[in-house]
């Protein structure tokens, strides 16, 4: 199992008795540019892992947020070369874990090897595909491994305890859980599908856990926060950064979101 | 050697497999699981047989066509008349077997994703036919073009869905169809209308097809005593294609040949010629020929033809490009509006713009072919074009 920044940070936490923020953001939008200031503001305010998300222009995960999201940042030119080099001037400043988070098409024209050999020179840690399925994954988690990068797996409401348990081994660093059926994307209250997948997939591995789709409210937090090590949130930073791109105020506003999710751990501390 | 695949992941070679997210992954198990069992059960068979005699029309007639022979003075040029079927096209018989599964699995709700319409138009309809709530995604630029469709759609009772992500055509309504999947899966089947997609569809797909080759193959030795040198189908996803071919594979003397939307260039974004200007990649659960830029992000595509108009081609046909079984050429959109033209007017014939790229190729190999016998499978009729063909062909108005 690789020793990266994410399984250390995922240590880090329990050590101190914790829960974790993910934050994802899709790369490159509004620009190449400008994704490393708004990185940088997401972990003042908090985050503890950055999923950098690579635009593909068929999101088929993805809601309206993201995919306009993802719109954006290719119409500025966004490539996954250029989604490393982000990486690596993000890596100059911080230490924050960094997952790469895509579709696999994009992969496959990089190549897996050439990919894996970049992303870890760029100081990424891991890597997540979204519609890549265990069964497809072989050859891609050992490539990754061998470069020391760890492989993260989606687990869904409707996975069976069959590929719960596949998925659960070919994840490291933690495993992302979908807290329900659907596309990426904010909603009023979290799904009842969310606390039986936590306790479904506990059984199959130690691995730390972080629940994401569907989040943006504190109270989101505070209730995925008493089950899981982590709570994950993208669409709700993605329609921030929509609404205010031309705002230089982003960053500060970006900052104290996470900030005020955060505050939703402390909250549903018992 | 071909008949056996796909291997039990779906993969044809190197093409195919299950490349959806995780929360699809149940779905398409059970939809498996239930095909798998439904394909040994006579009493399925005998439903379906039903139901394609009695309702759809099968077996369709295989038509000689003399008069286009003789004025091109080669090939025996015979019609396979898919579009004699109810709904104008080879669709009815794919969605009439995945209606049947879908009861078998309770879904009581049918999503389904459409380019020319027609695939639209046979969801609809069996939907009607069974008490089945039908949602269908259409391109918003499709729907322009196939306004009559979206209205027959609606007639039948189906609420028709405009997608105005990307390309705003099928590639678009394909992603929203999913997305709808991704939400609904307890409720709801993705009725998916072309040999594409994630495992079982390219598998289902193609066995609900393969009846047409099946009937050809039976008829045309009953006319000519023979098999057919060279079979012609047009190929988007490839279902009318792959079903036409499929009784033909082991004959190695039956040429097969898929024609591909040529568009208007062939420069990237101008056709959807996925063999000649594509490349393996993975879209919307499959891995295939795809059209794709230097990055990896998906080309628009463009051809008179909404049904050819995708990025990526069904995965077995990528199979039998490889291993050489199946030729793969692309016929432009002035060639296919000739040939549609020519079909019309020799045979009274009017073919769907999908299957005049079929008709032209054939047009083209006829005079070096003196006697051989050609087989094209005319996958649809072009009344749904007609107001495509009042625009191209000016020259016919007053």
């Amino acid at each position: 199992m690789p020793d990266t920044r994410i399984s250390r940070m995922f240590a880090g936490l329990k050590r101190d008795g914790r829960k974790g923020m993910v934050a994802y953001i899709t790369a490159g939008d509004p620009s190449p540019g400008r994704t490393p200031s708004l990185v940088e503001a997401l972990e003042r305010g908090g985050a503890d892992l950055i999923e950098l998300g690579v635009p593909f222009s068929d999101p088929i995960a993805d809601g309206p947020v993201i995919q306009r999201a993802g719109e954006r940042a290719l119409a500025a030119g966004t490539t996954l070369r250029g989604v490393l080099a982000i990486a690596a001037e993000i890596r100059e400043r911080s230490q924050i874990p960094l997952l790469l988070f895509t579709y696999l098409n994009p992969v496959v024209r990089y190549g897996v090897e050439e990919l894996a050999r970049d992303a870890a020179a760029a100081g990424i840690d891991g890597c997540l595909l979204t519609d890549a399925s265990v069964e497809e994954a072989r050859e891609y988690v050992d490539v990754m491994r061998s470069h020391g990068l760890d492989t993260v797996f989606l687990a869904a409401p409707t996975s069976t305890e069959r590929r719960l348990k596949l998925i659960a081994e070919y994840s490291t660093g933690f495993v992302y859980l979908v807290s329900r059926t659907g596309v990426t994307g904010e909603q009023e209250s979290l799904s009842a599908a969310a606390l039986p997948l936590i306790k479904a997939v506990r059984k199959v591995t130690d691995l730390p856990l972080a629940v994401g789709f569907g989040v943006s409210k504190k109270e989101h937090v505070a209730e995925l926060g008493r089950e899981a090590e982590a709570v994950v949130v993208g669409s709700a930073i993605m329609r921030l950064i929509e609404a205010n791109a031309g705002n230089s105020s982003l960053e500060l506003q970006l900052e104290s979101f996470i900030r005020e999710l955060k505050s939703g751990f402390g909250a549903g501390r018992t | 050697m071909t008949t056996s695949l796909p291997d039990a992941g779906g993969h044809f070679g190197p093409y195919g497999g299950r490349y959806v997210p995780e929360v699809l992954m149940a779905p398409l198990e059970e939809l498996e699981q239930t095909y798998l069992e439904a394909r040994l059960d006579p009493a399925f068979h005998a439903e379906l047989d039903q139901l394609l005699h009695t309702y759809a029309g099968r077996p369709t007639a295989l038509y000689y066509a003399k008069r286009l022979s003789e004025q091109l003075g080669g090939a025996k040029i015979y019609i396979k008349r898919e579009d004699l079927l109810h709904t104008g096209a080879h669709k009815i018989n794919n969605c009439l077997g995945q209606a049947l599964l879908a009861r078998r699995m309770g879904k009581k709700r049918i999503i389904a994703e459409t380019g020319a319409g027609q695939h639209g138009v046979a969801t609809a309809t069996v939907c009607a036919l069974f008490g089945l709530e039908c949602v269908v995604y259409m391109g918003e630029e499709d729907m322009r073009r196939q306004r009559l469709n979206v209205f027959r759609m609606r007639l039948l009772g189906a609420k028709v869905v405009s997608v105005t992500n990307g390309s705003r055509t099928l590639k678009d309504a394909i992603s929203e169809a999913m997305r709808d999947w991704v939400t609904n899966v307890g409720t709801t089947h993705y009725l998916l209308g072309s040999a594409l997609g994630s495992h079982p569809y390219p598998l289902m797909v193609r066995d609900f097809h393969k009846v047409m080759g099946e009937e050809a193959r039976r008829q045309i030795q009953e006319v000519e005593g023979r098999l057919p040198d060279t079979i012609f189908a047009c190929v988007g996803g490839g279902s009318n294609a792959i079903g036409i071919f499929h009784a033909f594979l082991q004959d190695a003397s039956v040429k097969l040949v898929g024609i591909e939307a040529g568009g208007s260039g062939m420069a990237l974004g101008q056709h959807a010629a996925r063999f000649s200007g594509g490349s393996p990649g993975v879209l919307q659960g499959a891995r295939s020929y795809l059209l794709q830029d230097e990055h990896g992000q998906i080309s628009l595509t463009h051809s008179v033809s909404a049904g050819l108009d995708y990025a990526l081609v069904g995965p077995e046909h990528a199979w039998l490009h490889d291993n050489g079984r199946a030729e793969y050429v692309s016929i432009d959109d002035r060639e296919a509006l000739d040939a549609a033209r020519r079909l019309s007017r020799t045979e009274g014939i009017i073919p769907a713009l999908e299957s005049a790229h079929a008709v032209a190729e054939a047009v083209k190999r006829a005079p070096e072919a003196r006697g051989q016998v050609f087989l094209v499978n005319l996958s649809g009729r072009g009344d749904k074009d007609i107001d495509i063909y009042r625009e191209q062909m000016g020259d016919l108005e007053d």
